[in-house]
């Protein structure tokens, strides 16, 4: 579908109030400032229920979780690739990639598979053992269809369509602690799917418009305001929720555009959005889970194979990963990033030098306290019996039990937990046991 | 203020104009005032005798074309058309063909944003303000995606023949035509729902698809509580297998219509979904649905505790009418209403007399809702202003109270997407929740402030008109309404909209709509702020 256009209000406003430009940076006192005006309106920013709050509510636990979603189903067998299973080079004459040592061939993991080659950006991550893969893993329900597999893989039901809300935000409530408006994040103008729930989440717009003010970052529209919402009541709490957020947001980013404009250049695309999120990340200890999506990966003709268009789509998202791994410093080692997307694609490359929908795909798990250096799972192999329909790589991994283990072991959930967060799972495989340290 | 007893006579005609409508026009509370609220829900709940629609808006409403289209026609005109350059283009990547497909792809667009735009007009302007409402509340209750495959170009349709006909009749009405639009049979896959036992049962159509069947009862009927069990959806799947689309194969069309230089009408129908041979189908009807016998189960069934013995599709109409007059289903129904038009949470003595009005009336809507607006409850005080607006009621209310001319809708839905509710864009069958629960978040807060603040300023490109008027042309090929489509709002200079006054609008909420707190802090408000504190107040947020 084509989405309607999102650029609506955001910088597109004009107005004579808003004509004298806020200033591109805003410094720490600007920031005190604000603070000091909401404090002199007489509004008690730490309660059980704000985001302040939270700073009084450690828990101990201070991982985070970062969930990647590739829209469109990825071509997972050409992401980790079975080189050494001969029927993989036999299903896809054009668009394989090649044997180890050729040129453009797979970088070598463990002798049978390998790793696409425009992936190289990651390989270090896998060397050093924090970056790991579930392969022939993904959701059991048979749609073939994006819209309802990824509803499904959002929303952690597999073939219930009228669940709620989305796993990540079923994830938060299992948090403890009191619960603020930056404790989940997602980048991006509106509310995914799987964030979408009873638990507050914020999202921030990409690109370069995302640190562009607001009418209502301007002081004097943001006093008037505040007149309006005093009370206890929740409407009140929200506003002064949204307010603390945003103000927090806005300075940590206007700090990144300092730190970046006196240095390096800024990243583009995906590696813009990761480096944003690292930096929010490490400044910010209450973000816990974040989410962003990337898309183009429906590779139905002219997938290519060492290059073209899926290698394309890979080489951003591998130096976006890695990027990001350098963005979180220190931080790395207290977050697990997830990379899932709804479905893989079929064995046989089709018609168009393309591959068309199919089931079974490979899940990436990278962080600090990843069991790395790995291919988990259980390989079903690729005989034409072996594979789901006679045509797709089967599933052996439900995509919810490597999530599970990240949430017990890593996030420090309780099985009871999981169980709120995944309703009616089925008995997990234990494939994925001990992919990540407790 | 007063927690107990009713809603005072000067809070009536803005509660309402709040519950019945989205919120006032200018003027609309001064009227209400003069003929009494009684008489305004009378003519509510008879529009089609009471209130006459403006020549203008029906006009305007004609003149989204595709909107009037059958789901035959929308399917010749705006899908054929990508599937023959599909066929055509297998295995190359012709340039010529590539640039075909995206301008029929733009083409397609225009289906949805003109019934995004005739939704959004009728809401704002029109002055059955109750029909306005429910049809918001029905297809919620009924949703389909709009980016769910075809969906993308029956969706208007959907609305406009299948849920605006039927918002104050007989609910079973409304069920029936639901039932058998495409846009539902494609949205929850009945149109697959193939007994795999049958002669027609290859392909896609192997075999039961439980989903329609399920959701039917779930949502659309006896709720999730009602009082079924998974063998009944197993049955009444069984028994709706076969109720699917009709489709008319759309290379022959196109080769047709090549032979016949795009002249001729189209002539011979070929074949439904799934099945071969051209010969054995009726031409299909304008509304594409079919009961296709060949997919059929034609065993006897027992569906909540009645057995049904196999006939066709009487099976299932049989089963349309169990589900319509099940008290589960009077409850379902009245609990669903009075949460919309009394409160997130309604008592029991409310939904109880609603529903059972609802079985004494075998189903008949405006009976229920008469005897919900006269309820004590609906007069609460409790429940003034209780209900916190959804992001649709919200942008609604803020063009309707400030009169803005709209002749420009993108800023308006898109506000309603960027706050989380997207016109015809809730991906599940349930539809978007309408609780200060679901909608009331920091982030939300922050972006109805900020649409309160470009609005209140006049910065909403409202008045711009819309693209295809302004370069003058007519809707010709895919690329050129795009680019119409999707202009800079910096390439045309001029004002956006003349900003609302704030003295116009707290007239027109009418006197005590503002508490004194917020009267305080607009009155000390610099004037070009006035109205953003208006619209931004907790009392313009809630209805």
């Amino acid at each position: 579908m084509e989405p309607i256009d999102e650029k609506i209000l955001g910088g597109e406003s004009r107005c004579e109030l808003c004509a004298k430009r806020a200033p591109d940076t805003m410094s720490r006192r600007a920031f005190l400032r604000r603070a000091s005006i909401l404090s002199a309106a007489g509004i008690v920013l730490i309660s059980p229920h704000s985001w302040a709050g939270r700073a009084f509510a450690s828990t101990g636990n201070h991982n985070r979780l970062v969930v990647v979603f590739l829209r469109g189903a990825v071509d997972g067998m050409n992401v980790i690739v079975p080189h050494g299973d001969p029927i993989y080079y036999e299903s896809r004459p054009t668009i394989a990639v090649g044997r180890t040592g050729t040129p453009g061939g797979v970088l070598d993991l463990d002798g049978y598979f390998g790793m696409h080659p425009a992936l190289v950006s990651v390989m270090p991550l896998w060397k050093e053992r924090t970056l790991a893969f579930v392969h022939a893993c993904g959701s059991p329900d048979p749609t073939r269809s994006h819209f309802d597999a990824q509803d499904f893989m959002e929303s952690g039901t597999p073939g219930v369509k009228s669940t709620q809300d989305g796993w990540l935000n079923r994830t938060l409530a299992q948090l403890p602690g009191a619960h603020g408006p930056t404790e989940a994040l997602s980048m991006g103008a509106t509310m995914p799917r799987i964030l979408s729930g009873k638990m507050p989440a914020a999202n921030m717009p990409l690109g370069r418009g995302a640190a562009r003010p607001m009418p209502l970052d301007r002081p004097f529209i943001e006093a008037a305001f505040d007149r309006l919402y005093t009370g206890k009541d929740p409407l009140s709490v929200a506003y002064r929720d949204g307010r603390v957020a945003r103000q927090k947001l806005l300075a940590e980013l206007q700090q990144d555009t300092t730190v970046a404009d006196a240095g390096a250049p800024s990243p583009q695309g995906f590696a813009q959005d990761t480096d944003r999120l690292a930096h929010l990340m490490r400044r910010d200890s209450t973000i816990r889970v974040a989410f962003l999506a990337l898309g183009g990966w429906d590779t139905h003709v002219s997938q290519g194979a060492a290059e073209g268009q899926l290698a394309g789509h890979l080489r951003p998202l591998a130096e976006g990963l890695a990027s990001f791994k350098d963005s979180l410093g220190p931080t790395y080692q207290d977050t697990t990033i997830l990379v899932i997307s709804e479905f893989g694609r079929t064995m046989h490359e089709n018609g168009n030098a393309g591959t068309d929908h199919g089931h079974g795909n490979v899940m990436w798990v990278m962080g600090g306290q990843v069991r790395g250096g790995k291919v988990y799972g259980r390989w079903p192999g690729l005989q034409p019996g072996e594979l789901y329909q006679e045509r797709d790589l089967a599933i052996t991994t439900d995509f919810r039990d490597p999530i599970a283990v990240v949430l017990t072991q890593h996030m420090g959930l309780a099985e009871a937990q999981i169980d709120r967060v995944f309703p009616a799972r089925p008995h997990p495989s234990g494939n994925a046991d001990g992919i990540v340290k407790a | 203020m007063n927690d107990t007893g009713a809603i005072s006579e000067q809070e009536r005609p803005l509660h309402v104009l709040n519950r019945l409508a989205f919120g006032p026009r200018p003027g609309d509370v001064e009227r209400v005032r003069q003929i009494g609220p009684n008489r305004y829900i009378h003519e509510q709940l008879y529009p089609e005798s009471e209130v006459p629609i403006p020549d203008s808006l029906r006009r305007q409403v004609e003149g989204y074309r595709t909107l009037h289209l059958s789901p035959l026609e929308l399917f010749r005109q705006f899908q054929a058309p990508v599937m023959e350059v599909r066929r055509q283009d297998k295995g190359t990547t012709n340039e010529v063909l590539k640039n075909d497909l995206k301008d029929a792809r733009v083409r397609q667009q225009i289906v949805m944003r003109e019934a995004i735009e005739a939704r959004v007009a009728r809401a704002i302007e029109g002055p059955r303000q109750l029909q306005e409402v429910l049809t918001a509340f029905w297809f919620n209750h009924f949703n389909v995606f709009r980016g769910k495959g075809l969906d993308n170009i029956w969706t208007g349709s959907f609305e406009e023949t299948a849920i605006r006909p039927h918002t104050m009749g007989k609910f079973r009405a409304l069920l029936d035509a639901t039932a058998k639009h495409p846009a539902m049979l494609f949205y929850l896959d009945n149109w697959q729902n193939t007994d795999p036992g049958s002669p027609g049962a290859k392909g896609r159509f192997e075999g039961i698809n439980e989903n329609y069947a399920r959701e039917v009862m779930e949502l659309h009927t006896l709720g999730v509580n009602g009082g079924y069990s998974q063998a009944d959806v197993i049955a009444l799947a069984h028994i709706l297998t076969g109720w699917g689309i009709a489709r008319e194969n759309p290379n022959q069309m196109m080769r047709e219509r090549m032979a016949e230089g795009f002249r001729g009408p189209m002539a011979r129908f070929n074949r439904p979904f799934g099945r071969r041979n051209p010969n054995q189908v009726p031409p299909p009807s304008p509304n594409l649905f079919y009961f296709d016998p060949k997919r059929h189960d034609f065993s006897t069934k027992v569906f909540l505790g009645h057995t049904i013995p196999g006939a066709g599709i009487s099976e299932g109409e049989h089963a349309l009418d169990m589900l319509a007059r099940h008290p589960s289903t009077a409850r379902h129904l009245s609990f669903e209403l009075a949460r919309y038009f009394v409160t997130d949470n309604p008592p029991e003595s409310l939904t109880g007399t609603m529903a059972a009005r609802y079985l004494a009336t075998d189903g008949d809507i405006r009976q229920v809702l008469a005897l919900m607006f006269a309820s004590p409850e609906f007069w609460d005080r409790r429940y003034y202003r209780a209900k916190f607006k959804s992001p649709y009621e919200y942008v609604i209310s803020c063009a309707r109270a400030t009169a803005a001319p709209v002749r420009n809708y993108r800023p308006l839905y898109g506000t309603m997407q960027l706050l989380g509710q997207p016109l015809y864009g809730c991906l599940t069958p349930n539809g978007y929740s309408n609780t200060q629960e679901a909608w009331l978040n920091p982030d939300g807060m922050m972006m109805r402030l900020g649409f309160a603040t470009a609005l209140g300023n006049g910065n909403l490109p409202l008045e711009r008109p819309p693209f295809e008027e302004a370069a003058g042309e007519e809707p010709g090929n895919g690329r050129a309404m795009k680019a119409k489509f999707a202009p800079s709002t910096r390439a045309h200079p001029g004002p956006h909209m003349t900003p609302p006054d704030p003295i116009a609008l707290t007239q027109t909420l009418g006197a005590g709509a503002l508490g004194a707190n917020t009267a305080q802090a607009v009155e000390s408000a610099p004037p070009q702020l006035r109205t953003a504190l208006i619209l931004g107040s907790p009392e313009f947020m809630t209805r």
